[in-house]
């Protein structure tokens, strides 16, 4: 059974081209995937995201859940709306998923988690959370719309109630602001500025529409995909999952180490590996040659194979291909990738690979 | 929905195929498969000269989301390829009959044309 948000009738009078993602009906282009992307980073554009799930936390000791709970520090979190980034981990270390969390106050957080892992994590959660009498909230209700690009703000906020204008203008980065049901946060996937707006669904499709008559251009998991790729974040599922250590997939910066006498799931895990010499890489590839990398290519060194592309695809802003791999501690600072059994040249590069309308990396070299 | 002009022949594997010139064939992928693929970012094509098998693999299309093979619907040895595909491939999304053609082949046996699908055998095959 598929599931739809509650803007399925409006991707689909919009000419959105819906597949079935993470058990959800959603549209993956509404003609062009390259127009969206583009318009994402030079204009603005939208993203139905009410797929992804919102949690909210609730109890007197939801800080001290937060700080066993997740990897990443919610002692951080001091400001009411201040949101972080987290990996939630299995004891293992392994990554049960990547999240958002929102500080509202000390007995009120939220958690935004992928569409995908939604039902695992709640369960997770909820045998957590067993100990720390926190309530734990599922918010189907809620519908969730990520407005992304330059103009994005400015298209926005006039739509917005003046109360909850006046609070979203003032926002600095990975902040968020609420009034009544509504909660807009600076924040998002796409490394352009904008909004991620939480509102209640029977409001979602006149908020749509508005947008659209702005100007804002609907986007799919398409352009989404290709954007937070350029922008050089990871995409559970892809570049890390259950398997897989934070430690090898470039997100040791989520890691609140300090202080030693937090305890939080996977810790000893982690520690045990946490200086080791033998953990992986996660690099950034510019392709050097033609193609276009893919997930799942096998990356050379010497003829001798020395790792994986996690997530791979074709850069609209750059006009080039590029990569997040998974690879070889001692790695070079170039190699090639099996292509269709050819050996194609490809060079180590830092992420982000594009943000803010603009390249981040250095695209010399001969692209033959 | 999309475009099936009834002076070409098709096969099920979304390619068609030009009316003979001189012994040569143009080749390309239809509207259908285009607009399946999505928004083409390379093309990778066969070599001038190269000898093509009836039904092999000799070029590759790929889009935003993914590589696609392109089949060769004939026999024969590639006479041109379309160069402009190098540095456009979004030529093929574009005009997908016209200059979003991908080579041209010198048959090798004229009766394989027979073979292959007439518009609304293709349009059947397809659902297109």
């Amino acid at each position: 059974m598929t599931m739809k948000t509650v803007l399925n009738d409006q991707h689909r009078a919009l000419g959105g081209r819906m597949v079935s993602f993470a058990g959800w009906d959603m549209p993956v282009h509404y003609g062009s995937q390259m127009e969206e992307h583009h318009a994402v980073r030079q204009t603005a554009g939208m993203f139905d995201v009410s797929h992804m799930l919102v949690i909210d936390l609730a109890g007197e000791r939801t800080r001290s859940f937060l700080q066993y709970l997740l990897a990443n520090d919610v002692a951080r979190l001091k400001a009411s709306g201040k949101a972080l980034y987290s990996c939630m981990l299995n004891e293992q270390g392994g990554v049960i998923d990547d999240l958002i969390v929102y500080y509202f106050q000390d007995d009120a957080f939220r958690m935004v988690v992928n569409a995908g892992c939604a039902d695992k994590d709640l369960a997770w959660i909820q045998q957590q959370a067993a100990s720390f009498d926190v309530t734990i909230t599922p918010r189907r209700d809620l519908a969730m719309i990520a407005v992304q690009g330059p103009q994005a703000r400015d298209k926005t906020l006039p739509l917005f109630s003046s109360e909850l204008a006046e609070a979203a203008a003032e926002l600095s980065v990975f902040h968020a602001a609420t009034v009544d049901d509504w909660c807009v946060a600076r924040t998002g996937y796409t490394g352009e500025d904008g909004f991620e707006i939480m509102l209640p669904e029977a409001e979602a499709p006149v908020l749509w529409q508005a947008l659209t008559d702005a100007g804002v251009a609907p986007c799919g998991l398409g352009a989404r995909d290709t954007l937070r790729l350029e922008a050089g974040m990871n995409l559970y599922g892809s570049d890390m999952d259950e398997e897989c250590s934070p430690l090898e997939a470039g997100l040791n910066w989520t890691l609140a180490w300090e202080p030693e006498t937090r305890n939080f799931i996977g810790r000893k895990a982690l520690e045990a590996k946490r200086n080791a010499t033998d953990n992986k890489r996660f690099i950034g590839l510019l392709l050097e040659g033609r193609g276009v990398l893919r997930n799942h290519q096998k990356l050379f060194s010497d003829g001798v194979e020395i790792g994986e592309i996690t997530s791979g695809g074709f850069a609209p802003t750059l006009q080039r291909s590029i990569a997040l791999a998974r690879v070889e501690p001692n790695m070079g600072e170039s190699c090639t990738v099996e292509i269709r059994g050819k050996q194609v040249p490809a060079k180590v590069v830092q992420p982000p690979f594009a943000r803010k309308g603009k390249a981040c990396i250095n695209l010399e070299g001969d692209k033959s | 929905m999309s475009e099936v002009p009834n002076e070409l022949k098709y096969c099920s594997s979304h390619e068609w195929v030009s009316s003979v010139d001189d012994g040569v064939v143009t080749i390309g992928i239809t509207d259908h498969a285009q607009d399946q693929l999505g928004d083409l970012v390379f093309v990778e094509l066969p070599e001038v000269g190269q000898a093509l098998e009836l039904k092999g693999e000799c070029a590759v299309v790929e889009s935003v989301k993914a590589a696609s093979d392109v089949y060769s619907p004939v026999s024969g040895e590639v006479a041109e390829i379309n160069e402009a595909l190098m540095d456009s491939p979004e030529l093929v999304n574009d005009d997908p009959y016209g200059d979003g053609w991908l080579f041209k082949i010198r048959l090798a046996n004229e009766a394989e044309l027979d073979n292959l699908l007439d518009a609304d055998g293709y349009r059947a095959a397809a659902d297109a």
